[in-house]
């Protein structure tokens, strides 16, 4: 492995890594602050109860998500260096935004959440959990808004002389017709992981023998999780459908990987289902496929003609130059494709079933019913990573199909990488953070358990804020 | 003024924002081993709980300030931010991982509630606090000396580049000021014996702090200093001074201003030597990246001014509400028997 690969693994990895915080985080902070403002609305204390309980999974979760974007923050100038000097002009732009339009809110007012019972009025501090959820918002806002110009280019030229690229049109940038889809799919992707985790907390509890006088906080609870779940998952398959079209429109390329299609299709080009076999264009021992889907998907027409590998790959050579040329090493221009297909599979697959699973709850937990079944115990383990697991496939997938371009039709992914460090600091790197990140797993995953099994505590009064004033008393939820 | 001039100060003052406010909670870390001690283990782990609770809200607050400064090095100034992010390869990942497992420790500890585990959380936190405390003064020390960099903007040297005996000596004086500044912070946060101690610590450190401060400052001063550079450098240990003074006087407020005026001092004196400059080069000098040469087109750097002329007054203000809504002191007899977070 050279210095290109490491820096991709490594990249891939902390990435993966971080995104697997982030749906958490936008989705549980949308849960909290609802609950929370219900409690300030209609004074249930099962609520208030809610809120607390899901608070403290969202922490535990948030912890993580920070520290790992500290390290995607640090990234680009560590291994990436000659391609933050490439795009500097318009990538740091939207990341320095983030930092000052999103980070400062998320963290402050998540300091004012935690700290303020107590301390702040009421309906102020129900606020600052919304204000965070706003932040979560801005901050995917921008940082797709840089992804998304990776993808598909927008707004910039190219100076020869500093052989760099520059920004013309920053509104461009901000309002990418590629940014504009894939940040309904991700937020909606990320409510799926909320509300799967929600459904599956609560229901876990509700099925528990001495579940006694909380069954009915549960199965509320349980119910509105599903709900979020199902029509996030709504949204997700709405937005994804538009994706595919502007997909197959900006880089055809990755379409035809999704489908491992070789040959240009001339209308009704099927969709496989899963393929046994070896996706080189050669052989299909088995597959399952659904005629003129594929056709559907691409171009929003049963007889659309989606274009093939092959066919592509000699259009990429002349527009792009011929194979051979330095800017590129992979001269074939073609993604991973057994990578490409099936996280493409996996992303749709796993996800929705997340969304299949919140319409059997909803069925089994109706009227007083409670689904008693052992097995439930091992669907419910798996809900929240369903979805969660999808939105893994549905990165990889973008990114894998993106390859052997960093920023598409422009800058390949080699050309990008820090020509002055050495293979043993990124070796070094690569193994801190296996490490790492690996004991922050364990460490995350028990405590996450540990909060989930221990449920929502006996309710109690909050401090009113004026209590202060008595110069001894004791602080609500401090360290 | 020219734009990216301009970005140069923002970007100074980003960094400036950073070092004055982890500053205290960097240092609040580093002495929770040493003021966060009772005489029995009910004590210790209350005047730990205290200290920890001083910083709690504000110090992920206070972190987005190093996270928005790469952002704005990177926006602003890419070549900056690509040299340098890319020379201290093996630096940058030693403060990442300090930060990771600082971050969880204090997180993290109040989540069990077992002895051992607290312990680990104490000790991820000072180790968290004390290497990126040493780490960015070594870094930034060698910045301004001058590094090894070549006619296309790369680092050339190796880490050893980065270990000058000058350089060390910058690592010891941010973690001595930032130790003064944390002991203060405590100080004026807390009330009772921990308040006590930590103003008898500081009085302490800052001598250390001063002293070396004074060496450094000369040291730097002669090799790189100018007009201006001279005057700040006065101007923040006359501060640093001032703060010892208030501090044996028991004035809390005034004694962290102090620290608080010193270290910005200090963090301005460095961007005022390297100015033009942002990375000279000891290679060449001609090689050296420079605000005209290191910097985004006019056109990013307008509409990045834009954006942090008025949003960055925004996050000031709600940050310093955050302060005024936490201004209490608080003490042992405040904390709940067990953390309810
Ligand atoms: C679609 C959303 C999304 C995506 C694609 C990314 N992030 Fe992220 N990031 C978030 C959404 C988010 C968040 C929801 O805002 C987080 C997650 C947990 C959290 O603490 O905030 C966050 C945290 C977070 C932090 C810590 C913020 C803090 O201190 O509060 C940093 C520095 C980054 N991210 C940086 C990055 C970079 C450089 C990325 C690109 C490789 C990236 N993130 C991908
Ligand atoms: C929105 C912010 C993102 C940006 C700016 C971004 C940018 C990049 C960059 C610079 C690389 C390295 C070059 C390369 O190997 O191609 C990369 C690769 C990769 N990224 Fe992203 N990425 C983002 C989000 C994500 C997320 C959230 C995930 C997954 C959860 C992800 C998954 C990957 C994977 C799997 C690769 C490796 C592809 C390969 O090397 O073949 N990316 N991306
Ligand atoms: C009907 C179902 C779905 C369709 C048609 C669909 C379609 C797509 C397409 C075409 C892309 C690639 C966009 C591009 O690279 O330009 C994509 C990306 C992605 N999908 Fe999906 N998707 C579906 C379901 C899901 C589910 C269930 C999840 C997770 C819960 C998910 C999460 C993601 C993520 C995280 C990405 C990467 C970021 C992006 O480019 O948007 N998708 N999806």
């Amino acid at each position: 492995m050279d210095n290109l690969d490491l820096a991709r693994w490594q990249f891939a990895i902390t990435t993966v890594y971080h995104f697997l915080f982030v749906p958490v985080t936008i989705g549980l902070s949308a849960v909290v602050a609802w609950y929370h403002s219900a409690w300030v609305r209609r004074r249930r204390p099962d609520d208030l109860r809610l809120a607390k309980f899901f608070g403290k999974l969202f922490t535990i979760n948030f912890a993580l998500g920070l520290v790992t974007g500290l390290v995607q923050e640090f990234q680009f100038g560590m291994n990436w260096s000659s391609y933050s000097r490439f795009v500097g002009d318009i990538f740091g732009a939207p990341l320095a935004l983030e930092a000052l339009l999103a980070f400062f809110l998320e963290s402050t007012f998540l300091g004012l959440w935690i700290f303020g019972w107590g301390r702040l009025p009421e309906r102020l501090h129900a606020a600052c959990m919304w204000i965070v959820h706003v932040g979560t918002l801005l901050s995917a806002y921008f940082i797709l808004a840089a992804n998304s110009f990776m993808q598909n280019p927008v707004g910039w030229r190219f100076n020869p002389d500093t052989g760099r690229a520059e920004l013309t049109d920053f509104m461009a940038v901000l309002t990418n017709k590629v940014q504009l889809v894939t940040f309904p799919h991700i937020v909606t992707a990320a409510y799926m992981v909320g509300g799967a985790t929600v459904m599956a907390v609560a229901l876990w509890h509700l099925r528990r023998r001495d579940v006694g006088a909380d069954a009915p906080m549960y199965r509320r609870s349980t119910r509105l999780g599903a709900i979020v779940t199902l029509v996030a998952a709504m949204g997700v398959g709405l937005t994804g459908d538009i994706q595919g079209k502007i997909m197959t429109d900006v880089q055809p390329m990755k379409m035809a990987a999704a489908e491992a299609l070789y040959e240009t299709s001339d209308g009704h080009a099927p969709f496989s289902l899963l393929t046994i076999g070896s996706l080189n264009g050669q052989e299909e021992k088995f597959a399952i496929t659904v005629p003129s889907l594929l056709s559907f998907l691409a171009t929003g027409h049963f007889d659309g003609t989606v274009q093939g590998i092959n066919d592509l790959k000699k259009e990429y050579a002349q527009k792009y130059g011929e194979a051979g040329n330095p800017m590129t090493r992979d001269a074939t221009y073609t993604p991973n494709i057994p990578l490409a297909y099936w996280s493409f599979r996996l992303m749709i697959g796993v996800g929705m079933s997340a969304a299949l699973i919140a319409l059997v709850v909803l069925w089994v937990t109706r009227g007083d019913r409670i689904p008693r079944a052992r097995w439930w115990h091992w669907v419910l383990m798996a809900t929240p990573l369903l979805p969660l697991f999808g939105n893994s496939f549905g990165w990889i997938f973008t990114e894998i199909g993106r390859q052997p371009w960093l920023v598409f039709g422009v800058y390949t992914t080699q050309s990008g990488v820090s020509p002055s460090v050495s293979a043993g600091d990124v070796v070094t790197s690569m193994v801190v953070y296996t490490l790492l990140y690996g004991a922050l797993a364990v460490i995350e995953v028990k405590l996450f358990l540990k909060y989930v099994r221990a449920g929502a505590q006996p309710f109690e009064e909050p401090p009113k804020p004026d209590h202060h004033d008595d110069e001894d008393a004791e602080l609500a939820f401090a360290y | 003024m020219e734009l990216s001039t301009v970005w140069f100060v923002i970007i100074a003052v980003l960094w400036t924002g950073y070092f004055v406010l982890e500053g205290f909670d960097f240092g609040v870390g580093m002495l929770l081993p040493v003021l966060g001690r009772g005489g029995d283990a009910e004590l210790t782990e209350k005047r730990r709980r205290v200290m920890i609770n001083t910083i709690g809200p504000v110090w992920d607050g206070n972190e987005v300030w190093v996270i928005t400064a790469a952002g704005a090095m990177f926006a602003a100034f890419p070549h900056w931010y690509a040299t340098m992010f890319s020379a201290f390869y093996l630096p940058l990942l030693l403060i990442l991982v300090a930060l990771i497992v600082r971050a969880l420790g204090i997180d993290y500890r109040p989540k069990r509630d077992e002895a051992q585990w607290r312990r680990n959380c104490d000790l991820a936190i000072t180790f968290g606090s004390t290497v990126p405390a040493f780490v960015w003064g070594l870094a930034f020390t060698s910045v301004v000396r001058g590094l090894p960099i070549n006619a296309d903007k790369d680092f050339t040297g190796s880490l050893l580049d980065l270990f000058h005996p000058v350089a060390i000596l910058g690592g010891l004086v941010t973690v001595a000021l930032f130790l003064t500044h944390g002991a203060l912070f405590t100080a004026l946060k807390t009330m009772g014996p921990i308040s006590d101690d930590a103003r008898r610590v500081a009085a302490r450190t800052g001598v250390v702090a001063a002293v070396l401060a004074l060496v450094l400052l000369v040291l730097l001063g002669t090799s790189n200093g100018n007009a201006a550079s001279w005057v700040t450098s006065v101007l923040a240990a006359a501060a640093l001074v001032g703060s010892l003074v208030a501090n044996s006087r028991d004035r809390n407020g005034w004694a962290f201003l102090g620290t608080f005026v010193a270290i910005a001092l200090a963090v301005v004196t460095y961007f005022l030597m390297l100015f033009p400059n942002v990375m000279p080069s000891s290679t060449n000098p001609a090689w050296s990246l420079t605000t005209e040469n290191a910097s985004s087109t006019h056109y990013t750097l307008t509409i990045m001014t834009w954006v942090a002329v008025v949003f960055t007054p925004v996050v000031l203000l709600y940050q310093s509400w955050t302060y005024w809504i936490f201004r209490k002191r608080i003490g042992t007899q405040h904390l709940p028997a067990t953390s309810s977070h």
